[in-house]
């Protein structure tokens, strides 16, 4: 509050000297001027009487001329101050209103209350820098949930976008620069309830230093951060930043996944992302020959990653100085036949446009389609506002890196166990994703497939442990009942089981819960409010196991024994 | 030589001559104290005070005290002198008088630490 004070202070020093100056003339006018009294005899009157005549004067109320009918040199002088007391008057408020209207002190103002508004925070948050696609679809998503976070933008766009969008909870916005600590330590870094800072501008400078200030500030804290060069990366992760997000290595593993295991892909889709792909995708022949076009920093995380499962690839880019070093290359932008031709799109399965240019992109995969209509294609969308033209371009893949990290980001900070289960899930084979796909598809088929987890313990979970410590057997089986009607099964199914350090995939449903063990759902989130129930209430848990409501009230205690 | 300077430190000398010029004389005798001297030394108080705003250093956090002091009790002094005259039945007597004029020596003792202050910020930083 100190500093809008002060300001505030200083601005008004001359108007307010102005105001003490002319009342004071005013004053000291009406005790020198000699008046008449009632008996017109010569009479002065007081500084009582002068500072109360001006006072009223000043503000134009005007209770007329007390206590005696003024004189002429009196009413003279009542003229002249009438005038000069408004003036000063006016500059006064004129000052003040002309510096609650500026901009830096509406700033400041803003910047107070922001500052207030996260300090009085006492559940956790997490603190978001960069409100783009990412950032946006992260709050969104957190916010669902009931999660609270706080978001940093240089852009007052997009901090008036954040006011526009309409979250469930509020998230308050500020509009300052990331790399600053000062601003990152009002949006609440060094707040006990942060419990995760994600730096996800699109500017690596910036990720960098907020991730080097947050760590600094509270190491424990967990730090998300997006960068798009491999320096940066390593940089990153030299002091110890919990996940470092490339957006393009993340779609070139995603795409690389579809052109070598279909169903795992769909599995990894369907978990991972709110609007996923149907069934149907997995059926297009993906293994084959993969074209490349455009051999930039997209291009080459994707060689990298497609080389790493023996897919043939065919390079294509205009300049040949990015191509040295690389075989089975064609030297061309691929926006005309001829190049398509020589590259061999005939008998390949799938093409990628990932130059930097919109128009090219969306040139590449429409001739591309007229030579070989089966062709899977995968188009690179850079910037936002080409969306319509994308959306109708009948592109297998449409790269949106924005999505695609916030998905991560999210299934890292929604459901921990997610993400573990991705990864081990790549050990097994397409066959065996390709069954666990049927069953989530009957589960769900177009809905959104939520995944949620929860650790069997006191503090998430007291109704398993009272029951366990009343001697009886909790099958895991159990929990994926209806909690109002147990003949019904929730529309979900447990999707792995860590105890202690061992994982357990797909586990099976007479498993006996312990506590410490940790289980991984997916189903629809109805299920899930549903199971928060059976889990947390005893009454309930009892009722699914036994198929009777307990009864713990005494009234009902001597019922039962007569 | 700054314009700022001279005319800040004026005022705050101006505030203490006028208080000590009111302030001069036998403590309960109206006629040694003069109604528009004690007008313009409140005036001028409250011009330094208004002067000194938005000054955040130590010393400017001092000086703004200092005057509000002085402010408070030359404004406490007019308005029993006010209220002597025009409401009470007794008059001007001589005790409300004294009390008048020993209030102002307060707000003397408070513009000398202000003049004080003005000579030690002089005195310490020398530009």
């Amino acid at each position: 509050m100190g500093d809008i004070f002060y300001l505030m202070l200083r601005r008004l020093r001359m108007p307010l000297i102005t105001l003490i100056t002319i009342y004071s003339v005013a004053t000291v006018g009406f005790v020198l001027i000699p008046g008449q009294d009632d008996q017109g005899n010569v009479w002065h009157m007081d500084f009582f009487h002068a500072i109360y005549f001006v006072s009223f004067m000043g503000s134009t109320i005007g209770f007329g001329e007390i206590p005696y009918a003024f004189t002429s040199a009196q009413r003279a002088w009542t003229l002249v101050s009438i005038y000069g007391t408004v003036i000063a008057w006016l500059y006064g408020i004129g000052s003040l209103l002309a510096l609650l209207q500026e901009p830096v002190f509406g700033r400041m103002l803003r910047r107070r209350s922001f500052a207030n508004e996260v300090g009085n925070f006492n559940e956790p948050f997490y603190l978001i820098c960069g409100y783009g696609i990412t950032g946006g679809a992260i709050v969104k998503k957190l916010s669902q949930r009931g999660m609270r976070t706080v978001v940093i933008d240089i852009n007052q766009e997009r901090i008036d976008r954040l006011e526009m969008d309409d979250l469930p909870i509020r998230v308050p916005g500020l509009c300052a620069d990331a790399s600053l600590p000062e601003a990152l330590d009002d949006a609440g870094l060094q707040h006990s309830s942060c419990v995760g800072v994600l730096a996800l501008t699109n500017n690596d400078n910036v990720n960098l230093s907020i991730s080097i200030a947050s760590k600094l500030l509270a190491p424990e804290r967990i730090v998300i951060s997006r960068t798009e060069s491999d320096v940066n990366a390593r940089n990153l992760a030299s002091f110890g930043t919990d996940h470092i997000v490339d957006p393009f290595r993340a779609y070139a593993e995603y795409l690389s996944l579809a052109a070598h295991a279909p169903y795992m892909h769909l599995v990894y889709d369907w978990l991972v992302n709110p609007y996923h792909r149907p069934l149907s995708a997995a059926y297009k022949k993906t293994t084959g020959r993969w074209i490349i076009c455009g051999f930039g920093r997209f291009g080459k995380a994707l060689y990298k990653e497609f080389n790493d499962h023996d897919v043939e690839l065919v390079l294509l880019d205009d300049n040949p100085e990015q191509l040295t070093g690389f075989e089975n290359f064609v030297i061309g932008l691929g926006t005309e036949a001829q190049t398509l031709e020589q590259a061999g799109v005939r008998d390949a399965v799938g093409i990628i446009a990932g130059t930097d240019n919109d128009a090219d992109n969306l040139s590449i995969i429409m001739t591309a389609r007229e030579l070989n209509p089966k062709l899977v294609t995968v188009v690179r969308q850079n910037l936002n506002t080409n969306k319509l033209v994308y959306k109708n371009s009948k592109a297998d893949f449409v790269m949106e890196p924005g999505h695609i990290i916030a998905n991560r980001i999210l299934a890292k900070i929604k459901t921990p166990l997610l993400p573990v289960f991705i990864d081990r899930m790549q050990q097994h084979d397409d066959v065996w994703a390709h069954t666990l796909l049927n069953r989530m598809s009957s589960l769900a088929s177009n809905r959104e497939l939520d995944s949620w987890s929860f650790t069997v313990s006191e503090e998430t979970t007291p109704a398993i442990l009272e029951i366990i410590d009343d001697g009886m057997e909790v099958k895991l089986s159990k929990l994926l009942k209806d909690p109002r009607h147990r003949k019904d099964q929730l529309p979900c199914f447990p999707l792995m089981l860590r105890r202690q350090d061992e994982l357990d995939l797909l586990p099976g449903e007479l498993t006996l819960l312990q506590a410490g063990d940790e289980i991984l759902f997916c189903g629809l989130s109805e299920a899930h409010s549903q199971m928060e129930w059976s889990v947390n209430n005893y009454n309930i848990l009892y009722y699914l196991l036994t198929g009777e409501e307990p009864s713990h009230n005494v009234l009902a205690r001597i019922l039962k024994k007569i | 030589m700054n314009r700022e300077k001279v005319i800040f430190a004026f005022f705050i000398v101006l505030a203490l001559t006028l208080n000590f010029g009111f302030f001069l004389g036998e403590i309960d005798n109206p006629a040694h104290h003069n109604v528009f001297e004690f007008f313009a030394a409140i005036v001028v108080s409250m011009i330094c005070t208004v002067l000194k705003f938005g000054d955040r250093t130590h010393i400017g956090a001092l000086m703004l005290a200092t005057s509000l002091v002085a402010d408070m009790q030359l404004v406490v002094a007019a308005i029993m002198w006010g209220w002597a005259v025009q409401l009470s039945t007794a008059g001007l007597t001589p005790e409300v008088m004294s009390s008048v004029v020993s209030l102002s020596g307060g707000a003397l003792l408070a513009n000398i630490v202000s003049v004080i202050l003005l000579m030690v910020e002089t005195i310490v930083v020398r530009r």
